[in-house]
């Protein structure tokens, strides 16, 4: 669908912009030591602190990612959202406060607090590079996505932005600013989506949504026979046959519907986008339900979807609903969800059909539906694990992810590390409960982009007005403003402090330290602008479970052994580290997940070419990376 | 390193840091049996998960809602838990660091 950007959306856009950069160069007076640059002179307070955890842990990648995945399948994205705050569960429970206790800026430091080994720090630093590194490509690229529609820039720009009022962010005032970036993005966050899910419920269900008193165009699903009416319905020929479609011709422009039955007598009204590539010239022009894709006179568009079928009872609109009411009433409707599928119509012709699919509530609100999850409704063993491994590494990467470890070092002692984690766990938890509503919310709004389900979250709030959908807008953006910047200084941190200060043992003064941390900054951010450009074209979601992969298998076995073991020794860590670090990137590189996606394979074919039995590596390399541990450290012992 | 962020708070003692852990850890466990039960669940028994449960709304969702207000409560319960500075140090905070 072609987004046009409204005024309003650029101001409120260009509001949230200067403000933080205003606060940024506000508060850079301030931060001059490394104390004040790396760890905000652990000054924070911690309230403050736990809101900021809240905008530092909120990605794009959850607002934005899960919003969208619930809306086009339902209860999955839930389950992200469930697996995301398990985690912190074990942050406060587990690591918060003796990380607190052993550390200093980084998590390095707090590994390393017994043995002062170079190796430690090495590994340790490399493995918050790379993780830094797998977070922020999806953070960036969403970035783009979302630019692109809402302010009519190309991706690329969207991505340069982005990276540029980050770095601005991290170079002025390091982790103060980074601090109330967050702070602020949290709260906006929190706040504005507990709004929406208000209007949502007050707006209760309806068959027949409605924007601005305009009731939403419907595509229309009919009987087979009053579908074609006195159409002509065209021969399965080519790509097309055995496809679950009928083509009817109506006079010159051509109409694709999607049987709904295996029989074929109810048919819905499909929409498609075709590119055709002129052979002579190799120029391509785009076509939307056959007509030039444009909002011109005799162009069209792909219409907005995102409606029920049926309501419980047959009636028409609910009214406003209780909290658990709307999950009642979804329960016994029906619904009508969006696919696509691309079909290679010839060598000049690429057909993408966006077909509507009526689903069950009872399906919808239950695990299995997103081709991620879709293991739990199969028989297959593996498949079962492979989601059982997913939820793992969710459960034990958001206490080993390092931009929420450096965290813990801007509050003053342990017991404000404590508490932030726990205002951190409410201002989480109380938003990963609005993101089921946010979700089925948009599925049900009428506003929905069949074609990006990223932005399903501010479609959701167009449906609610213009000014709502400007501010949702700038609230994602500055979303992810605020998790790149805690990214870039867990980097900088990672690279300044561990490697350059602690491992090659260069003396800095306290300035040079600074000065070094902030030129880190400054190429990672271009780093991070140019895979956000290079990983346009890759849907990017299922980064983040990657991230969180890495994170548990690479740092959870080592702080958790370094707790609780006194075994341990420094070869041990540095070998768990590098052991699961190593273990889970080359999984993750041999899965089918990677093949499909990042290496370009069809389906059948990245499924034959994949190496291990499953995509997510956690429930082997995890375990794993504790064996290396404990064996290494058995043998590089002391003898007493 | 010559600042030392660290001031030395009784939360330093050893008998309060191996008295928090040791709450952390259990509260953990609870935390921990409450969600392999929710992923075997749906691994092993989606149809369950589907069926009404609590007031006309189905399983994954009450549990899923659950989960999430468990973590804020187990939290709650550790904070007041490890709130008093170690009991028995508590006449003299000072001594033995």
């Amino acid at each position: 669908m072609i987004h046009e950007a409204s005024f309003i959306t650029v101001a409120v856009f260009g509001l949230f912009v200067a403000a933080v950069l205003g606060l940024s160069f506000y508060l850079g007076r301030k931060a001059k030591s490394a104390k004040g640059y790396y760890a905000a002179h652990g000054g924070v307070h911690w309230f403050v602190n736990g809101v900021a955890f809240a905008g530092d842990y909120l990605s794009a990648a959850s607002f934005l990612g899960i919003c969208g995945m619930i809306a086009f399948y339902g209860y999955d994205g839930f389950l992200y959202s469930i697996g995301f705050l398990a985690g912190w569960v074990v942050a406060l429970f587990v690591v918060a406060e003796p990380l607190r206790r052993l550390g200093k800026y980084t998590f390095a430091d707090a590994l390393d607090s017994q043995f002062n080994s170079r190796g430690i720090k090495m590994a340790a630093a490399i493995a918050t590079l790379v993780v830094s590194i797998f977070y922020l490509i999806p953070q960036m690229s969403g970035a783009g996505a979302l630019v692109k529609p809402l302010l009519g820039f190309p991706h690329a720009v969207g991505v340069i932005i982005v990276g540029v009022v980050v770095v601005t962010i991290v170079v002025t005032a390091g982790m103060v600013s980074t601090t109330w970036v967050q702070f602020i993005k949290g709260s906006l966050l929190v706040v504005f989506c507990a709004l929406l899910t208000i209007a949502i419920l007050a707006r209760g269900l309806t068959i027949e949504p409605a924007v601005d008193g305009k009731p939403v165009h419907k595509m229309p699903i009919l009987s087979a026979t009053e579908a074609v009416g006195n159409g002509k319905v065209l021969a399965e020929n080519e790509a097309w046959k055995g496809k679950p479609y009928v083509r009817i011709d109506r006079g010159g422009s051509v109409e694709i519907w999607r049987k709904l039955d295996a029989e074929g007598t109810l048919l819905g009204k499909a929409q498609y986008l075709s590119v055709v590539t002129d052979p002579q010239s190799g120029k391509t022009m785009a076509f939307a339900n056959g007509k030039p894709h444009g909002l011109g006179e005799g162009e069209a568009d792909l219409h907005p979807v995102g409606y029920l079928y049926k309501l419980p009872g047959g009636v028409k609109e609910t009214g406003s609903v209780g909290p658990l009411e709307y999950f009642k009433i979804l329960q016994d409707s029906e619904v009508v969800l969006w696919s696509n599928e691309k079909i290679e119509e010839s060598n000049t012709v690429s057909t993408t059909v966006y077909f509507p699919r009526i689903v069950k509530g009872q399906d919808i609100l239950s695990p299995g539906s997103h081709p991620t999850f879709k293991g739990v409704r199969s028989d297959d063993f593996i498949k079962k694990l492979d989601f059982l491994s997913l939820m793992l590494a969710l459960f034990c990467g958001t206490a080993s992810l390092p931009h929420i470890l450096i965290r813990y070092y801007t509050v003053k002692d342990q017991a404000s590390a404590r508490k932030s984690t726990v205002v951190g766990i409410a201002a989480i938890g109380f938003f990963y409960i609005l993101t089921l509503y946010l979700g089925l919310g948009a599925m049900t709004s009428g506003t929905l982009d069949p074609t990006i389900t990223n932005m399903a979250a501010p479609l959701l709030a167009k449906s609610f007005g213009a000014l709502p959908f400007a501010i949702i807008s700038a609230i994602a953006f500055t979303t992810v403003l605020g998790t790149v910047s805690g990214l870039i200084m867990a980097a900088s941190g990672a690279v300044a402090h561990d490697i350059m200060e602690n491992v090659m043992k260069i003396k800095f003064t306290d300035e040079g330290k600074v000065r070094a941390g902030k030129a880190v900054a400054v190429v990672v951010g271009v780093i991070a602008i140019l895979l956000g450009i290079a990983f346009e074209k890759l849907n990017v979601g299922f980064l983040v479970g990657w991230a969180f992969n890495i994170a548990a298998s690479a740092n959870l076995p080592a702080i958790v052994m370094l707790l609780f073991w006194k075994g341990t020794t420094k070869q041990g860590i540095t070998w768990s580290i590098i052991v699961g670090m190593v273990s889970s990137l080359g999984w993750i590189l041999l899965s089918e997940q990677a093949f499909k996606n990042v290496y370009g394979y069809s389906s059948a074919d990245a499924a034959a070419s994949a190496v291990v039995p499953f995509s997510q590596p956690g429930i082997v390399t995890i375990p794993l990376a504790f064996i290396v541990l404990v064996l290494v450290s058995l043998m590089t012992k002391k003898k007493a | 390193m010559s600042d030392d962020p660290k001031p030395h708070d009784r939360e330093d003692h050893p008998e309060v840091i191996t008295r928090n852990s040791r709450i952390g850890l259990f509260l953990f466990m609870i935390y921990l049996a409450f969600y392999a039960g929710f992923m075997l669940l749906s691994a092993f028994n989606p149809e369950a998960m589907s069926k009404p449960f609590l007031a006309g709304v189905n399983l994954a969702i009450i549990y899923g809602m659950a989960l999430i207000l468990a973590a804020l409560v187990l939290a709650a319960i550790y904070m007041f838990m490890v709130r008093s500075p170690a009991a028995p140090k508590k006449a003299d905070p000072g001594e033995g660091i």
